[in-house]
């Protein structure tokens, strides 16, 4: 299918559901990508992972009482995101144990859960997978809004959260309070999850926290450019991956995570920088380093 | 005039007493060397001091007034290694952090805040460096990103946890002379360190700690092995006490 033909089908009438799942997917990249870039130099991708799980029974409840599937999502990922930061406060603890056999619990809660509700199959499959279709309007209202808040949340919030993942210690000393920040940034995580889960699926989703931040990360030293990058990535990888699913009849979070997974292994290979070229380059090359003459 | 006063400060961790009864103080323009065996408790009482510990019993005043980290005179230089030298940030971006704290919720950095930032950065002798990445320094200049952090709050006491870890001879050297200097602008200086001989050469005052503090006095004033002996837990034929001999 050629570009403008998939414009046609975006301003079909009929097909009003591609442009509204379009602007969700981008919107779930560009929170995602945003919030990503705390995760990926935190390292605490295992958090996103946890929470995407947790989400699961959320939103089985909330499907099979017809409620709404934002707010059920949102009430699991965020007590589940508050029980991880309490959890991971005591670092003696091996985490992730505790969070590997919780959250596979409750990922098997939501299963059980939503196989009550009639022709069960069929939606689990969506959950997992994700689906463009039948995104209702107040969903995108409610992912816009929230976005939004959870954008300006990290402009406030940035350089508290940027003292805390530099130095912990350096942050209590100066009078930070590291935990109730934790616990911001894992309800932040997790806002963002539940905006993307829909589309994406309930298993991809992690994808699109890790995957355009570790990309930007790998092209840039600068934090703030990071930050622009990733959600650009992000959004971009979204657009390209819902055209070749509307194209090929491709699952959509699938062909999404393919595109960024593509852009991340290019970035790899050919950053500046960092990507494996440069650096067989350098190594190749004379390495220009002064000598240290009485340089500290 | 004193600065900083730790008044038979007991610290428990894990049920155990880690610190007992400890009594110090610090004097502007002393650069007091903090020494002990690993496990005495340095780390320890310099994070009671900054009020990160709960202390069982005994105070810490600085300026005659317990401490509030928010509103605190006293700047922190952690070991190095707590610090996240892989992140995507630049020299200056790492030393505003130092003044997180004073920024306060929901505020972004002023122009004040900057003027503090390129202060420190100037004092450490890193204005070139204000742009380049963290992760790419040397260890000596990322301990002075440290400690322009600390800085960067404009205490007057300073702590410092183990500064001269990992780094040569020719780089130590040039840390303690700027250690010796911010004594010397009215500041108290007070550092970790497991460098006996560095310590004595260059220290106004030592401390000895091993769970309380041993001994506390100018090194001139501590050629005697005993104390030495009483803080490292070691024989009189120890090699350590050699050391004592040199000077
Ligand atoms: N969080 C903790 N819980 C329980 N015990 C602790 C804790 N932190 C430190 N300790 C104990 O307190 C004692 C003092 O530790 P501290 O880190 O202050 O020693 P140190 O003098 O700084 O040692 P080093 O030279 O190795 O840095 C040690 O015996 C240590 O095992
Ligand atoms: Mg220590």
């Amino acid at each position: 299918m050629s570009i403008s033909e998939f414009l046609a089908d975006l301003t079909n009438p009929d097909l009003a559901f591609l442009p509204k799942a379009l602007l969700i997917a981008v919107m779930s990249s560009v929170v995602c990508g945003v919030v990503g870039c705390y995760v990926v130099l935190r390292g605490m991708a295992f958090i996103g992972d946890a929470v995407a799980h947790a989400v699961f029974p959320g939103l089985a409840v909330a499907f099979v009482l017809q409620g709404s599937l934002v707010v059920g999502g949102a009430v699991a990922g965020v007590v589940t995101a508050v029980l991880v930061a309490v959890f991971s406060q005591n670092r003696r603890i091996k985490e992730d144990s505790v969070i590997g056999v919780f959250y596979v619990a409750s990922f098997a809660l939501g299963v059980v859960i939503i196989s009550q509700a009639p022709g069960y199959a069929g939606s689990l499959q969506q959950f997992l997978f994700g689906s463009i279709t039948g995104v209702p309007d107040e969903d995108l209202y409610t992912a816009a809004v929230t976005g939004l808040l959870l954008l300006a949340a990290v402009l406030l919030l940035h350089q508290q959260f940027v003292t805390v993942s530099l130095d912990r210690e350096l942050a209590r000393a100066v009078g930070l309070r590291v935990f109730w920040l934790d616990i911001a940034l894992y309800v932040l995580v997790t806002v963002a999850i539940v905006i993307s889960v829909r589309t994406i699926g309930n298993i991809l989703v992690l994808a699109l926290l890790v995957t355009p931040a570790a990309t930007a990360r790998l092209l840039t030293d600068r934090l703030g450019v990071m930050m622009l990058l990733a959600p650009a990535i992000g959004g971009s990888g979204a657009v390209v991956g819902l055209y070749l699913s509307w194209s090929y009849d491709l699952p959509v979070g699938g062909s999404i995570v393919l595109v960024l997974a593509g852009v991340f292994l290019a970035a790899w290979t050919f950053a500046p920088r960092h990507g494996l070229l440069a650096r067989r380059w350098r190594r190749g090359g004379l390495e220009e380093n002064p000598a240290p003459a009485g340089a500290v | 005039m004193s600065v900083l006063e730790v008044r038979g400060v007991t610290v428990g961790l894990g049920g155990r007493t880690v610190l007992r009864d400890i009594d110090l103080t610090l004097d502007l323009g002393d650069l007091t060397g903090l020494i002990g065996p690993n496990g005495a408790g340095k780390t320890t009482l310099l994070r009671s001091i900054l009020g990160l510990v709960r202390v069982a019993s005994g105070r810490v005043l600085v300026d005659g007034r317990p401490v509030r980290p928010r509103r605190s005179t006293v700047g922190y230089v952690p070991q190095r290694h707590e610090f996240a030298w892989d992140f995507p940030i630049s020299v200056e971006n790492a030393v505003m952090t130092g003044r997180t704290g004073r920024i306060g919720l929901l505020r972004r950095p002023g122009v004040e805040d900057w003027r503090a930032v390129a202060a420190a950065l100037e004092r450490v002798g890193m204005t070139d460096l204000a742009r380049r990445p963290v992760g790419e320094l040397s260890g000596g200049q990322r301990q002075r990103v440290l400690v322009a952090r600390a800085l960067a709050l404009q205490p007057r006491v300073l702590l410092l946890d183990e500064p001269f870890t990992g780094l040569d001879l020719p780089t130590q050297e040039l840390l303690t002379g700027l250690f010796q200097e911010l004594a010397g602008e009215d500041k108290a200086v007070l550092m970790t360190t497991h460098d006996l001989l560095g310590a004595l050469d260059t220290c106004t005052r030592i401390a000895l700690l091993n769970r309380t503090i041993v001994a506390d006095a100018p090194p001139s004033e501590l050629l005697d092995p005993e104390p030495w002996m009483r803080a490292f837990g070691v024989g009189e034929s120890s090699p350590l006490l050699k050391i004592l001999k040199v000077m």
